[in-house]
């Protein structure tokens, strides 16, 4: 791609450079720790599923039972593994069980070798997550066999707080040309560090992301997409305090899209920042694993700060959330970082800053998909002002070639959309991305004019932003509220009591085998 | 009666009858809405007529379908236009006294200086598990929204914004704490009308800890309007459209009304 704004290719290296090194410190900080949450994806990925008599999610009573006991930091993997050689007929969920029955006390259990243990645990492991990765390797035939749309993909919200008529609202969007549909959780969710068990018929703002109405929705759609001829993907998020769990529940059930940042629940969940970004190294690291696409959430910031102040904190996030998402072993064809057409309606040429804004994007992430958000923040319940300034969001997407584009809808900030609203939205996208198809490709911005200057203002901007950042660490530019406008302090936030500090003796076969690198790195 | 107003268009003057005043399309007194809906039944004749059959239920004359289409397997979507047959009396709503006179920040600023005096607490959030802080957020910050300032930008307002999925019980205790004149709260989810459930759990709390007659309570969001705030027992409710400066001038007028009763 030749660049249409003119960027000077030293200054996007040395943001990358700046990324690279704020990536590293994060890295450092956050070695040497575990969550619970990282602890039962272990469990998950081993096979543990189920509740206990009290409905307690099944790895989470195997994981308290070793926090209980003082000992998580060896890993619930080590404690499995010597369990497993203790009695060769248990299976990891059939230890579960016992632990839960009281029948068992995994710490009390006579301790093997340490390199047995570690050999045991990692062999059961390499067969679940090879049973995993067969799926995965399924969508990957599926999808090519079906056929998709070319990019930018349409990626569709649906949020009834009803599984079941989630996949009515998923199979319109599907009717409508829709190519991913994304089931919005529950907003109660992202607070529970637990991920709640079986179908559900109840949620506010969304539905409850559990591994039944993941399966539910996964083969409603599968089957539209069968008797259709164009595979529909499927998307939810890893977010809140669960992030690496519903990461491995998305393996299991076949997802091809997540959205994954920690950013977003450390930003306006109030979670600790290094919980977060410890269970999104381990998240996007499966997501990464199982062939998933990556969300990343810049898009939210400009929902509390101004679009047009805020953009180099934008791109500056682009910058660091790519080089976490390599970091954790998420290849740049999987993440899509996000962008918002967000701008302020009267905002004298806001169509050009829009247009500076995306294209650029897109210049410093060419390998990336992009997930490009609709206007949100100012419509104001004027539902045609709505829909025509999603019809320029339509435009400005297809002209800069994003990846992925959230489709706005007209009746945005009234209410969650009614089923026809989405259709609505949809054949407006429809509409601008055929009669605009090749538009990008005509086009070359004016030299030293309003668009060009605008995004090298911007990615000075960030440039300046990262290279603060790389000199004070991203948790002082928390601390600071440089992103979003939210300040967010290190020692503080929920689910910190969730971080354990590993031994030298750690097993985590999930990141060993993923990562082909010892856990504790 | 004067309820009469000449129609301001030009031809013939007309005589708006606002005693019985409906919808005004091409001319006067025409009564056209346009509406659509959903309903899950199939696409097909039958449903067309089922939606005009159900239009005429609603009380619509002359109920059209103008679009119709499938959404997925059983579901159809239609855009209709009818003429309402009924009529609402404005002469005497107008009478009424519901438009509110705004004051603007500097007003509000003196106003408080004058009447009141001390830095007014104000405590707000986005309650129970609604994680939108977007409400709250433009009222209470100092940014505000559209160029007008938050409270927190007033020198008359001490602020505490609590951000987003704050209990109702954890709001009222720092309202306690601070000694709040006035408690914020956003309710943007309304899905299965969960903001009345929750804002009616927070009147609750106010009035189980004996502090209803000390605190202003005020509400705001997409779906609440000022007639669903006091049903539920505030003393204000705020919907689409309202400015911070809306949400101040109600409260220093209301403390000010207080303080001078007391």
């Amino acid at each position: 791609m030749t660049s249409k704004l003119d960027l000077d290719p030293g200054v996007i290296a040395s943001c990358r450079d700046a990324a690279a090194q704020i990536a590293g410190q994060v890295g450092e900080e956050i070695a040497h720790k575990t969550t619970v949450s990282v602890e039962r994806t272990v469990a998950r990925l081993l096979g543990v599923d189920g509740v206990n008599e009290l409905d307690a999610p099944l790895p989470n009573v195997l994981v308290d039972h070793v926090a209980d006991r003082g000992e998580l930091g060896k890993g619930v993997g080590y404690w499995l593994g010597n369990a497993l050689l203790d009695d060769e007929r248990r299976s990891p969920q059939q230890i579960a069980q016992d632990v839960a029955s009281g029948k068992l006390d995994l710490c009390a259990l006579p301790r093997a070798e340490d390199g047995a243990i570690r050999a045991r645990i990692t062999s059961e492991c390499e067969t679940r997550l090879a049973e995993i990765r067969g799926r995965t390797q399924e969508r990957h035939e599926l999808r090519e066999r079906l056929g998709e749309s070319p990019p930018p993909v349409r990626y569709v919200l649906t949020a009834t707080g009803n599984v079941y008529e989630d996949v009515v609202h998923g199979l319109a969007v599907a009717e409508a040309g829709g190519d991913i549909v994304a089931v919005i959780r529950s907003t109660a969710q992202s607070l529970l560090d637990y991920v709640p068990y079986g179908p559900t018929t109840e949620g506010y703002g969304g539905t409850f992301a559990t591994q039944a109405n993941f399966k539910i929705m996964r083969e409603a759609l599968d089957e539209w997409s069968a008797q259709h001829g164009r595979y529909v993907r499927l998307s939810s998020f890893c977010s809140g305090l669960c992030m690496p769990e519903i990461a491995a529940m998305g393996a299991i059930e076949g997802f091809d899209n997540m959205v994954n940042d920690a950013l977003y629940g450390i930003l306006y969940r109030d979670i600790n920042p290094i919980r977060g970004l410890i269970d999104q190294r381990v998240s996007r690291m499966v997501n990464g694993w199982f062939g998933v696409t990556i969300n990343t959430g810049e898009d939210n910031y400009l929902r509390t700060a101004d679009a047009i102040e805020a953009a180099p904190s934008v791109t500056a996030s682009q910058f660091i959330n790519r080089q976490l998402a390599l970091d954790s072993g998420v290849p740049d064809s999987q993440i899509a970082l996000g962008d918002a057409f967000e701008i302020d309606i009267p905002v004298k040429n806001g169509l050009l800053y829009e247009w500076a804004q995306a294209q650029l994007t897109r210049e410093l992430f060419p390998d990336c998909p992009v997930k490009y958000m609709p206007p949100t923040r100012h419509m104001d319940g004027n539902l045609y002002r709505t829909h025509a300034a999603d019809s320029l969001f339509n435009l400005v997407t297809i002209a800069t070639g994003q990846g992925i584009q959230t489709i706005g809808v007209p009746t945005e900030g009234i209410f969650t959309p009614h089923v026809h609203d989405r259709v609505i939205g949809l054949e407006n996208v429809n509409y601008v991305f055929d009669t605009a198809r090749d538009l990008g490709e005509e086009i070359e911005f004016k030299p030293g004019g309003i668009i060009q200057t605008r995004a090298k203002e911007v990615l000075r901007g960030a440039h300046e932003l990262l290279e603060r950042i790389a000199a004070g660490g991203l948790f002082a530019a928390l601390g600071e509220g440089v992103f979003g406008d939210v300040p967010r302090q290190v020692g503080e936030g929920r689910g910190i009591e969730g971080i354990v500090a590993t031994q030298d003796d750690y097993c985590n076969p999930v990141s060993e085998l993923m990562r082909g690198a010892p856990s504790r790195v | 009666m004067s309820s009469a107003l000449p129609a301001p268009s030009g031809g013939p003057r007309r005589e708006i009858d606002l005693e019985h005043v409906k919808p005004y399309a091409d001319h006067l007194g025409d009564g056209i809405v346009q509406f659509s809906f959903t309903l899950p039944v199939p696409y097909g004749l039958a449903a067309r007529k089922a939606a005009q059959e159900l239009a005429r239920k609603m009380g619509f004359a002359h109920p059209e379908v103008v679009h119709y289409q499938a959404l997925t397997d059983g579901y159809t979507y239609f855009v209709m236009f009818g003429e309402c047959t009924q009529t609402v009396d404005y002469a005497t709503l107008s009478g009424e006294g519901f438009e509110i006179e705004y004051m603007s920040e500097d007003q509000i600023e003196a106003f408080a200086q004058e009447h009141i005096g001390r830095p007014i607490v104000i405590v707000g959030a986005a309650t129970g598990t609604d994680t939108h802080s977007v409400g709250i957020d433009a009222m209470l910050n100092l940014k505000g929204f559209h160029g007008h300032h938050g409270l927190e930008g007033y020198k008359a307002f001490e602020t505490h914004n609590l951000g987003s999925q704050v209990p109702n019980s954890v709001l009222v205790a720092k309202a306690i704490e601070v000694g709040a004149d006035a408690i914020l709260v956003s309710q943007t989810v309304t899905q299965q009308n969960l903001h009345v459930s929750n804002l009616t759990e927070l009147v609750e709390i106010v009035e189980a800890e004996g502090r209803r007659g000390q605190m202003i309570l005020t509400c705001g969001g997409p779906r609440v309007s000022n007639e669903l705030a006091k049903e539920l027992g505030y003393d204000a409710g705020f919907s689409k459209g309202t400015y911070p400066h809306h949400v101040a001038s109600f409260i220093v007028r209301e403390l000010a009304a207080r303080v001078a009763a007391a």
